[in-house]
């Protein structure tokens, strides 16, 4: 056999099985946050190998994902900021956190190492609104005694396109600062009141890492991936602290889940020791009442053995599992909200 | 051939060419069909926002997605700003590539060099943005704009056009790169028109004791000018509504800055930014106001160049 026979035909037989698995297996669609896209990838990637189940998930963003979940497109939409109860109401939706992650603050100044620079959430949110503009102001001196801050201008860099990240980020800074509340707020995007804007975590982490004298925030993985200078918080009971998974999942674990309907718990400014101030889940939709109840039933299975299987493989990619209390609080939910055309409950 | 299977023959020959006529005929009102359809949809998806904020959408700098408030007027400078360096810088450019081209250059370098310019009109625009962020902006930061900061910031009228701190990306960059795009474009229609130009004309003024320049400006340049504009307003279209490359070196900032250096933001790269993840009726209508506002820039600056391509023209013909 030539060259590129064998070739062809071996990829007559790799055609051949792949159209032929397809047809048989079950196909899920889901749609929404970016941000999350790499685990379900992966969870769906190895979900497949075990069950020959399929999932199709396609990254559009936080609003895509939306809209497309409310117009009934997918089986299930992804959301980095939830929906309030109301919505959750008005659209015939419930929602429950897969995985978590943290925000970091980074910055690029000469001579501060990582981990070194302290800051609280009062002096982050002046840094954003412009109105502290040099590295040498005296509150962020204050903070850090003992490390020598250059006297140069701040630049700072936020997203210049909707996300989840934002969400999490404003709505810390909203907690922990009035002038913040008033002035911007919080949201997917925001008018911000200083700085340039990088098209995604990773338009934000090249700039902080091109301009000097720079601060902005990513997802943790992004930080660690490019190894990028993150500075230390002080949390809501006054410790500063470093972003990892050991502060993440203390946040996760001082959130009354359980006292929120509709899991709208945002995991800023958690109380805790140890917790991080700046951690957030990111969210599944799915309609209560289910046309395809054997569709809805094959996506619960899919995040039920995600919880069960998938923790290892969300910390090789950074991100942080759901702590067993929530995942046993999301499993009843499902018992009692997800629901067919009969009222029939769809996880049993 | 008897005479009825000549009419028969004609016949079929008839009735393709009716056939013929109407295909094309169909394509070309298909183009204009399309184009009707896009403005109207356009116009529709933008309803809500023209009617939440009026005329004040083109001159309200706000853009406050919290708040549910919007204003086009940062992006509609950024665009128009950007797109003028751009032609500023590119013009001279494209002009002198084409000179030497067609007038200076060795025969032996004219196609590789006409070759390279027509490659550098293929490269993706990503590419170029990708190349302004990581390669030229830092360069520009550490070596022009602290020189441009401290030599032409304290000038009187020019100064406030640069002052600020040297980032690297910011509306000037993005001007520059976009620079760098139209220069091929611009370029080789020039060269392409340039090479049109009867020998016999160029050869008379040479001989009369023209030199290069002067049978450039007095010859080559009046009798090509309508495809030399040809050839900028094709770059300036480019330019108006090129989206990645600047989005990567602008610095998207919905802030009013009377600096160059300072980042702004691009009608097209505000699109590219912001309409994924738009939540909410008067936000996602307000970017689609702002599609409808480019459309109708390229719009007026196409018409105007028309108009004045047509004027150049018929005066021509009342004094000659």
């Amino acid at each position: 056999m030539t060259k590129l026979n064998r070739f062809l035909y071996i990829f007559g037989l790799v055609a051949s099985w792949s159209l032929t698995t397809h047809a048989s297996a079950v196909n899920l669609t889901g749609a929404g946050a970016t941000f999350p896209y790499p685990i379900y990838a992966k969870w769906a990637d190895t979900y497949k190998t075990q069950t020959g189940i399929s999932l199709n998930y396609q990254s559009i963003g936080s609003g895509g994902g939306i809209k497309q979940i409310i117009a009934r497109t997918v089986d299930f939409g992804a959301s980095d900021m939830p929906l309030k109860p109301e919505e959750l109401e008005k659209n015939g939706l419930m929602q429950f956190p897969a995985v978590m992650g943290g925000v970091v603050p980074v910055i690029n100044v000469t001579g501060v190492a990582a981990g070194q620079l302290k800051l609280d959430g009062k002096v982050l949110a002046d840094i954003f609104l412009g109105k502290i503009t040099k590295w040498n102001d005296p509150a962020l001196m204050a903070l850090n005694a003992g490390t020598k801050l250059p006297n140069e201008t701040i630049t700072v860099v936020h997203r210049s396109d909707g996300s989840g990240t934002t969400f999490i980020f404003t709505n810390y800074l909203s907690k922990t600062s009035p002038e913040w509340k008033s002035a911007v707020g919080e949201g997917t995007a925001v008018s911000w009141k200083a700085g340039t804007g990088g098209k995604g975590n990773e338009g934000v982490a090249s700039y902080v890492q091109r301009i000097k004298n720079s601060i902005g925030y990513v997802e943790y993985a992004y930080a660690l991936q490019n190894k990028m200078t993150y500075a230390q918080l002080k949390n809501h009971d006054g410790q500063f602290v470093k972003p990892d998974d050991t502060s993440f999942k203390a946040a996760a674990a001082n959130a009354a889940w359980e006292k929120v309907p509709g899991f709208y718990e945002l995991l800023t400014n958690e109380p805790g020791k140890e917790s991080w101030p700046i951690t957030g889940a990111t969210f599944i939709l799915m309609h209560k009442t289910q046309d395809k109840p054997e569709a809805a039933k094959d996506v619960l299975k899919f995040f039920d053995w995600a919880y069960a299987n998938g923790g290892k493989m969300a910390e090789a990619l950074d991100y942080v599992p759901m702590p067993e209390k929530v995942q046993q609080l999301v499993r009843t939910a499902w018992k009692t909200q997800v629901k067919d055309k009969k009222g029939a409950a769809i996880w049993k | 051939m008897p005479t009825f299977l000549r009419e028969v023959h004609m016949k079929r020959h008839n009735l393709l060419d009716i056939l013929f006529r109407n295909v094309t005929c169909l394509s070309a009102f298909a183009v204009l069909v399309l184009l009707i359809a896009i403005i109207v949809s356009l116009i529709i998806g933008s309803l809500p926002s023209i009617k939440a904020f009026g005329f004040q959408f083109l001159t309200s700098a706000e853009w406050d997605p919290v708040m549910d408030e919007f204003g086009a007027l940062v992006p509609i400078v950024g665009t128009l700003v950007t797109s003028a360096i751009a032609l500023l810088i590119a013009i001279p450019v494209s002009f002198g590539i084409a000179l030497f081209l067609t007038e200076l250059s060795p025969r032996w370098l004219r196609r590789p060099l006409g070759i390279a310019i027509e490659l550098l009109a293929g490269i993706p625009s990503i590419i170029y943005g990708m190349w302004g962020l990581f390669v030229f902006a830092p360069l520009f930061a550490d070596y022009v704009q602290p020189w441009l900061i401290e030599k032409l910031g304290p000038l009187p009228i020019l100064g406030p056009l640069f002052q600020g701190i040297p980032m690297g990306i910011g509306v000037l960059t993005a001007g520059i790169i976009l620079a760098i795009m139209v220069i091929p474009f611009i370029a080789s229609v020039m060269r392409d028109v340039f090479e049109v130009v009867p020998t016999l004309l160029k050869e008379s003024a040479y001989g009369l004791g023209a030199t290069t320049w002067e049978v450039m400006w007095h010859v080559v340049l009046p009798y090509t000018k309508i495809g030399v504009a040809g050839g900028i307003m094709l770059g300036l279209g480019r330019a108006l509504g090129e989206t990645m490359a600047v989005t990567f070196v602008i610095g998207n900032a919905h802030q009013l800055s009377a600096s160059l250096l300072m980042p702004g933001n691009s009608i097209s790269s505000a699109l590219a930014n912001e309409f994924n993840e738009a939540v909410g009726k008067l936000y996602t209508s307000a970017l689609v106001e702002l599609g409808l506002i480019l459309f109708l820039i390229t719009f007026i600056v196409l018409s105007l160049a028309r108009y004045m391509l047509y004027m150049l023209t018929k005066r021509e013909g009342s004094t000659s």
